[in-house]
């Protein structure tokens, strides 16, 4: 069985992110890059699926700019076994990376392909789902355990109302949530190791894919402030407070 | 053209984002359309039929809807989206599972999350967490798009009578097969819709001091909440999750308790009207945001609260 992960570079989940001041969009220059967090969880797991003997080969693969190759890198480096890089450069929107993974999979030919649920940059939480409709595949979104069968997986969800289980048979999408595992941290020899391994660039315009932006974003701008508190010395205070001043008890 | 709302729902009862996510499709568009699709949920249809935001009801009845499959819903929104400029719901874990894969099938690309409607093409949303609103404008002729449902009232539930139009089902997914849905039932109010929400973080310490919680949330009958953290740490289930990748919660009164206040939380909280924040570290950065903030351990602090409130003549509900 052959594992497809994809991967995408974001603002570190630690950053406190700034809005530029022009309105164009958020501070990028200098600020720490890293994999988007929950990405991190679909190449855990897939190690683990390949550790555990079910599957043979992982290819991480990621869609931007020529740096975005660091998170491939960060794959490599804890077990996956080849990377694709898709250049492309600017805003790329979830359809259009929906359909150049679409491109990769018809090439790549994987049984299953891992994703996070949702980059903490934009937050649209698409793209997995997109590709299962593209590829008329099953998805399992959100995942916070995978059993992996003879020809389905079994997987249980973090819905709204609790926990949901579904079985999909593979070919199959899976987009993971950060409950699915703890990602392991890459050893220095893996890390080493890792340089060694095979990254193949494919330009996003030789694979006939439109990634012009269909959504223009007009303006970026800071949400508003809210006013700073005040602390108080008492529990006493606290209730009194609530009670009179702010009137929501 | 009109907006096509898809409804989420138990097949009993239409679920309270919903009438959210109505109050934003019908500033897009007051020509509002609900498609209902579900199995054995004609309760469903008739409720949505007296919202009087609604001028037409579709309904969907057939035993493969029964579980609400992505794969079996998309295929059915497809075939009765041709006559309508927008398809919405709202954006909690049913829309969002579910949305993208009908965009994808329609070739548009979705505008995720509104918080303001603009105009029936522009949009704000909120990216990286809630630290920045984006405004943002479709060119795709056919826009599909998810709501915020704490960033809009819910709509009125009486006084309207729409048609209600039996629809015919589409082909069931071969591909996909549902298994089982754990739910937690609870007398509480929910989480999303609740008044006043007391959530508790890595602080806690434990599954069990969770009841200090839940003592203050059953004097306040408020919801319980949980940082990522307590979830991670199994204090408490998934469904109490507040935060970016969680629920995203605007009550009248929010009370963090033993929660550090990483960004990812804050996203899920900080537009609560008044927000209290209770830490033994004064540094938290949750009292950067917090309106009343209290330095104490917690573990005396919560059996205080508890006894202060129960000398408090009146308490609102």
């Amino acid at each position: 069985m052959k594992i497809l992960v994809a991967v995408k570079r974001v603002i570190d989940y630690n950053v406190q992110v700034r809005v530029k001041e022009d309105g164009t969009g958020v501070v990028t220059d200098n600020v720490k890059m890293s994999t988007n967090p929950p990405d991190d969880n679909a190449i855990e797991e897939a190690v683990k699926i390949k550790e555990a003997g079910k599957a043979t080969e992982i290819v991480a693969v990621t869609v931007g700019e020529e740096k975005a190759q660091e998170t491939i890198r960060k794959a490599l480096a804890v077990g996956a076994d080849r990377g694709v890089h898709v250049k492309v450069d600017g805003i790329i929107e979830p359809l259009a990376v929906s359909k150049i993974l679409q491109k990769i999979v018809d090439k790549e030919k994987p049984d299953l392909v891992f994703m996070g649920k949702q980059a903490i940059d934009d937050d649209c939480n698409q793209t997995g789902q997109m590709l299962g409709a593209l590829l008329n595949w099953p998805q399992a979104t959100f995942a916070s355990k995978i059993e992996v069968k003879d020809k389905s997986l079994e997987v249980t969800r973090e819905v709204d109302e609790g926990l949901e289980t579904i079985e999909v048979l593979t070919p199959a999408i899976v987009t993971c949530d950060l409950r699915l595992n703890e990602p392991r941290y890459a050893s220095l020899p893996n890390i080493m190791k890792a340089k060694k391994k095979p990254i193949e660039q494919i330009n996003a315009d030789d694979l006939g894919v439109d990634t012009k932006p269909r959504i223009e974003q007009m303006k970026v701008e800071e949400p508003p402030k809210r006013k700073a508190g005040i602390k108080v010395a008492s529990v006493e205070e606290l209730v009194q407070k609530l009670k009179n001043e702010a009137k929501v008890i | 053209m009109s907006v096509l709302l898809i409804a989420e729902h138990n097949n009993k009862e239409v679920r309270p984002f919903t009438l959210n996510a109505i109050t934003a499709a019908s500033q897009i568009n007051e020509d509002l359309h609900v498609l209902v699709i579900g199995h054995n949920s004609d309760e469903v249809a008739k409720s949505i039929s007296q919202i009087p935001n609604v001028k037409k009801v579709l309904h969907v009845d057939n035993e493969i809807y029964e579980n609400y499959l992505a794969e079996n819903f998309t295929s059915v929104v497809v075939k009765y989206s041709e006559n309508y400029s927008h398809i919405v719901c709202s954006a909690n874990t049913f829309g969002k599972n579910l949305m993208p894969r009908i965009a994808a099938l329609l070739d548009t690309s979705q505008v995720s999350d509104i918080i303001k409607v603009i105009s029936n093409d522009t949009f704000i949303r909120p990216i990286y967490a809630g630290n920045a609103f984006a405004t943002v404008k479709s060119s795709d002729s056919k826009k599909c798009i998810t709501i915020r449902p704490t960033s809009f009232d819910q709509a009125a539930t009486s006084g309207g009578s729409a048609e209600i139009i039996k629809a015919d089902a589409d082909q069931a997914n071969s591909l996909v097969k549902f298994v089982k849905r754990e739910e937690v039932k609870s007398d509480r109010p929910e989480l999303g819709t609740a008044r006043i929400v007391i959530s508790g973080g890595r602080g806690m310490q434990s599954g069990e001091n969770f009841k200090l919680i839940t003592a203050v949330a059953d004097k306040l009958n408020a919801a319980i909440g949980a940082s990522r953290a307590a979830v991670d740490a199994g204090y408490i289930t998934n469904d109490h999750q507040v935060g970016q990748t969680g629920k995203v919660v605007v009550p009248d009164l929010y009370i963090a308790v033993g929660i550090s206040g990483a960004i990812q939380h804050l996203a899920g909280m900080k537009e609560s009207k008044v927000i209290v924040a209770i830490n033994k570290d004064g540094e938290a950065p949750i009292f950067s945001i917090a309106d009343y903030g209290l330095e104490a351990d917690l573990f005396e602090a919560l059996p205080q609260f508890l006894e202060e409130l129960n000398k408090l003549n009146t308490i609102q509900k």
